[in-house]
């Protein structure tokens, strides 16, 4: 690929306990592209993601050898403040988890805990973020109403407008369409189409699908190890490894 | 037809066992009332304690009611102020250290089950430890530690319920724990902690052992941290060991005031949570 990497992940092995969950993962994610990590449920699709902002911090007896470079810095291996690698990237879950406030505070909290308090410029980006995920015209009118009033659609929607009010470089997702009905999750793979042109998204997924239509580069994963990886267009056409060959061809699933 | 009787059957046991506990609840607070009403009145509520009260003179248990006010509320102050960061920290810092937590948990259990009493005798030798007196702020002291174990794990249990993914969301908007646990998880989990705090008031104004030996008790109206104070426990307890009659009918007019003191801080308290809790998701 002619493009630069965005995030290198080199001889990372994750361990839960005893179990080896992620086994030599090597892969190279291009900076903005839509790259899917691809693979059966419990593959450690999730898992590998969660990696690239720390949050398996948060879990127990979890060892992990290895690195991950995002512009050239070893996040699991560094000084940095793990609140300040965290803010390169946005998060998007399975389910959307909105913050308990209202829909303003939503987008807002973000950008107050990083020392923004002018009012009228949180309104305007507020106003901003929201337009971006398609939602202003649909909560324009309650803003103060709490977060958990919208539909699941609607709160996924929220979840990404916080996620991009805090500036980040990357976007991670994880199986961000997986609670949605099919209109909401439409909006959220076009509205993903249209943000690669400045965002390096990173989209965990298992709907086969969903990683043809919008995949430019595919990270393919079987029980923790990364079987195949390349640019949509060659995976999809001409895989090269049995093993994608029979789970495109829908053996796994 | 056997499931139809099993049901029949669970669902006439669950609605007895229901009964039963109403029943009984309500004639307790049917015996109160009934010998407490008559005796209640403004003097009750107004007055402190004239010589030979307890003996049937005149007076009330207004040092009582105010030693009770100025405890529970210091105390449960004190015990929200130590307690809430402790059961955030548990879920926020501990989160993935399972086996400190059940640790933790499995100590403030058993410290729950340790009876009044005792940490009335502890506080006692805290107080003679730290050389103070008899007073409303070693009450305090006492009331707080008696009442943190079950305002620590009360909050625990609520802020247990709040979602990992929540946590999550909140730490890759780039915010700290700190910021985390005070404006995330804690607001997430607010209704419940009132429930908590309330819990907590409601042990801490309605023991009697805790306080005997630490706040004291006298019939004046404590004027600062190093006086006595008296409880209402307590002054029940006087009341009822007098053999006139009427005094023992103060004791039920007391409980009654106890009652309501509680009733209405737990309506208050319930309007507040009833506001937190729209944000929750």
């Amino acid at each position: 690929m002619n493009n630069t990497t965005k995030i290198k992940v080199d001889n990372l092995n994750l361990y839960i306990g005893k179990q080896h969950i992620l086994k030599d993962i090597n892969i190279e994610i291009p900076e903005n592209k839509l790259t899917v990590i691809l693979g059966p449920s419990g593959c450690g699709k999730t898992t590998l993601l969660k990696c690239m902002n720390r949050l398996t911090d948060l879990y127990q007896d979890v060892k992990i050898n290895g690195s991950i470079f995002i512009d050239n810095e070893d996040i699991l291996h560094t000084k940095t403040d793990v609140t300040e690698i965290r803010k390169k990237m946005g998060l998007l879950s399975q389910r959307p988890f909105p913050l308990p406030m209202n829909i303003y505070n939503n987008v807002a909290y973000g950008l107050k805990i990083s020392g923004r308090r002018n009012k009228k410029a949180l309104d305007a980006r507020v106003e901003n973020y929201l337009k971006q995920v398609n939602l202003w015209d649909e909560v324009h009118d309650r803003l103060h109403e709490p977060a958990s009033k919208l539909s699941i659609g609607q709160q996924q929607r929220l979840c990404l407008a916080r996620g991009l009010a805090v500036d980040p470089e990357i976007i991670l997702a994880d199986e961000p369409t997986s609670a949605l009905d099919p209109i909401s999750s439409e909006t959220i793979e076009r509205k993903f189409e249209e943000l690669k042109q400045q965002y390096t998204i990173v989209m965990v997924t298992h709907i086969l699908r969903q990683a043809r239509r919008i995949a430019d580069y595919v990270v393919f994963m079987y029980m923790g190890e990364v079987i195949e990886q390349g640019p949509a267009k060659e995976f999809f056409e001409n895989p090269k490894m049995d093993r994608t060959k029979s789970y495109l061809q829908g053996a796994f699933n | 037809m056997i499931k139809k009787i099993e049901e029949i059957f669970f669902r006439s046991l669950m609605l007895i066992s229901n009964l039963l506990i109403l029943f009984v609840l309500a004639l307790i607070l049917l015996s109160i009332f009934k010998k407490g009403l008559g005796a209640l009145n403004w003097e009750m509520l107004s007055q402190r304690p004239h010589g030979g009260y307890y003996y049937g003179k005149e007076g009330g248990v207004l040092n009582a009611i105010v030693g009770s006010l100025y405890l529970s509320f210091g105390a449960t102050l004190l015990a929200t102020i130590i307690g809430v960061p402790v059961a955030l920290f548990m879920n926020v810092y501990l989160v993935k250290q399972k086996r400190v937590l059940n640790f933790i948990r499995f100590l403030l259990d058993l410290i729950w089950g340790v009876p009044s009493i005792v940490y009335g005798a502890f506080g006692f030798t805290l107080m003679v430890f730290l050389g103070i007196k008899t007073s409303l702020l070693a009450g305090i002291i006492t009331v707080t530690l008696f009442i943190l174990p079950i305002m620590i794990r009360a909050c625990d249990e609520i802020l247990k319920t709040s979602p990992l993914g929540l946590l999550e969301a909140s730490l890759s908007l780039g915010s700290t724990k700190t910021e985390t646990s005070f404006r995330v998880v804690l607001m997430q989990s607010f209704s419940g902690i009132i429930t908590a705090i309330l819990l907590s008031f409601g042990r801490a104004i309605g023991d009697a052992a805790s306080v005997l030996f630490t706040a004291g008790y006298t019939d004046n109206i404590p004027s600062s941290l190093s006086e006595p104070a008296a409880t209402l426990p307590l002054s029940i307890f006087f009341q009822l060991s007098s053999p006139v009659p009427e005094v023992q009918n103060r004791a039920y007019a007391s409980a009654v005031i106890l009652i309501i003191i509680i009733l209405t801080i737990s309506l208050l308290s319930r309007a507040l949570s009833k506001k937190y809790h729209k944000n929750r998701i």
